[in-house]
């Protein structure tokens, strides 16, 4: 498996945001996103904790309301959709939470059925146990199968939180933080992972992120939010050899291995 | 979208102290309105969730057993205990079981099976959902394209609310063995005298007051547990405050809808 990104000069854009505004009340945290994704095209964001990071992967998934501007995904306006509409747009979206946001009451095998049982209400349990175990074997960890949430590690409830949304085959990924709180060795493996969602499943993602070496390694190009706008994406050489105290200060923080 | 993000949003302007006290009373209010609203519109709506309805009143009710049994128990028996030297100064011993029957099929089987399932099921539910909401569980469930709130919320209330009937029925039936036993000891009373005693002086509107306490009770816990968990904030600060708030309000408005409903019970009597 490559163990880079794979590189996407043009197709059809699955993102597209135009003048996303937010605020949560005197604090104005986004203040005028515009940025389009490529499909099978991942997108490193960076920014300081506080920055709206999160916040605009949650507007992006319609977990919160915009205050203004328009949040297009697969075509869809996402503030005008029903909740019909927005639940279907959601089957296409795979989330992948900082804390994993295992269910804490079921264990692995129920945690990853529990899309399929609720959306694919055609399917037999012996077509969704393959499921399970296809996608477990893809994260690497057929043998968790049985054990619950609070028996598995940091790094293997983060694959297992994403391997709950590749059951769905999404066509967006939306990665919250993947590598925060892991040793090196495990953010090796989830960044890996994340490359292996995008060669396998050609599902381009938004990696909200710290950690240079998972943006240089996982995204296509990275941006950053700086006082609540973007800086204009680019590859991370393009972001980082421009001399921004902003990016500086960042990239001096984090020591870079360019392997 | 997230209805009641709406509502959860609204925060009053911290401005004066007084009308800031007073507005958020009205929001929180406002707040609570829209969710039982939310709860009656999702109730009716598809798909109906009998698996999780009957998951859940496995966990409220059968799970509640054992605690029931051993309150209604030493409910009956403390009850007959206490009441026994009144009667006996005026020789009205053998009064006794109709006394206790009234006493309890009218109101400690509701009032204590309700609060015993406020501080067990109601804290249970504000401390599971508040965990789940304040670790993403249910923000998780919504991405993957389920309701979490007729997933979460409505099978609970709905469970709480047809379980808790059964309970009081069962608590009174128990209450009662708890008393014959304690009368049969002392008096040597049977146990057809007893019962036919005891019975002789309930009458159907007792029986149906009892099930209708038991399911606004039944409710109450269940909306007032499920209201804290699902919008708990702060952390683990949060869900103990959810837990907390649940047990407090739920066992508040008990109290103030016995009063109520035994004045409607009086009246129509």
């Amino acid at each position: 498996m490559d163990t880079r990104a794979i590189n996407i000069e043009s197709g059809e854009t699955v993102i597209s945001i135009r003048g996303l505004k937010k605020a949560f009340d005197n604090n104005i945290v986004l203040r005028g996103i515009d940025i389009d994704m490529l499909k099978g095209e991942n997108i490193a964001v960076l920014g300081r904790s506080g920055s709206g990071k999160s916040v605009l992967i949650k507007i992006i998934s319609g977990l919160l309301k915009q205050d203004s501007g328009t949040v297009k995904v697969l075509g869809q306006e996402v503030e005008e959709l029903t909740e019909e509409a927005l639940r279907e747009l959601r089957l296409k979206i795979g989330f992948s939470f900082q804390s994993s946001a295992l269910y804490d009451s079921m264990n692995v095998k129920e945690n990853l059925a529990f899309p399929l049982v609720r959306n694919k209400l055609s399917l037999t349990q012996k077509e969704i146990n393959i499921a399970v175990e296809s996608v477990l074997h893809d994260v690497g960890l057929s043998q968790t199968i049985q054990q619950m949430p609070s028996e598995l590690s940091g790094g293997q409830r983060k694959r297992i939180g994403i391997a709950r949304t590749l059951i769905m085959k999404p066509e967006i990924m939306l990665y919250d933080e993947p590598t925060s709180g892991l040793d090196p060795m495990t953010c090796i493996e989830i960044n890996n992972l994340i490359i292996k969602v995008q060669q396998q499943y050609n599902a381009s993602a938004i990696i909200i992120t710290h950690d240079l070496t998972c943006a240089k390694n996982t995204a296509n190009k990275v941006t950053m939010i700086i006082d609540g706008k973007f800086l204009v994406p680019g590859s991370f050489e393009e972001i980082f050899n421009a001399k921004n105290t902003n990016t500086s200060s960042f990239y001096d923080y984090n020591f870079i291995n360019s392997k | 979208m997230k209805e009641d993000s709406d509502v959860s949003d609204i925060v009053p302007e911290k401005k004066y102290v007084i009308s800031y006290e007073v507005d958020l009373f009205f929001t929180g209010l406002y707040s609570v309105y829209k969710f039982i609203g939310r709860f009656f519109k999702e109730l009716f709506s598809l798909p109906f969730e009998f698996k999780e309805i009957i998951n859940q009143c496995y966990q409220v009710g059968y799970k509640s057993l054992p605690l029931i049994s051993l309150t209604g128990f030493i409910t009956g028996i403390v009850f007959t205990k206490q009441s026994r030297p009144s009667l006996a100064e005026f020789g009205a011993s053998s009064w006794l079981p109709s006394l206790i029957s009234i006493a309890i099929i009218r109101a400690l089987a509701p009032l204590v099976t309700a609060l015993i399932a406020a501080g067990k099921v109601g804290s249970n539910m504000g401390a599971e959902l508040g965990s789940m909401k304040v670790t993403e569980q249910i923000d998780a469930m919504e991405v993957s394209g389920t309701k979490p709130f007729k997933f979460l919320v409505v099978t609970r209330i709905t469970a709480i609310t047809l379980m808790l009937p059964i309970l009081v029925l069962y608590t009174g039936l128990i209450g009662m063995i708890g008393s014959y036993l304690n009368i049969h000891q002392n008096e040597l009373t049977s146990f057809t005298a007893f019962f036919n005693s005891a019975l002789k002086s309930i009458s159907f509107l007792d029986i149906t007051a009892s099930i209708f306490k038991a399911l606004i009770y039944g409710f109450t816990i269940g909306a007032a547990g499920c209201y804290q968990g699902y919008h708990a904030t702060n952390g683990t600060k949060g869900v103990g405050k959810a837990a907390n708030a649940a047990v407090v309000i739920s066992m508040f408005m008990i109290f103030v809808e016995e009063m109520v409903i035994v004045q409607v019970v009086n009246t129509i009597r």
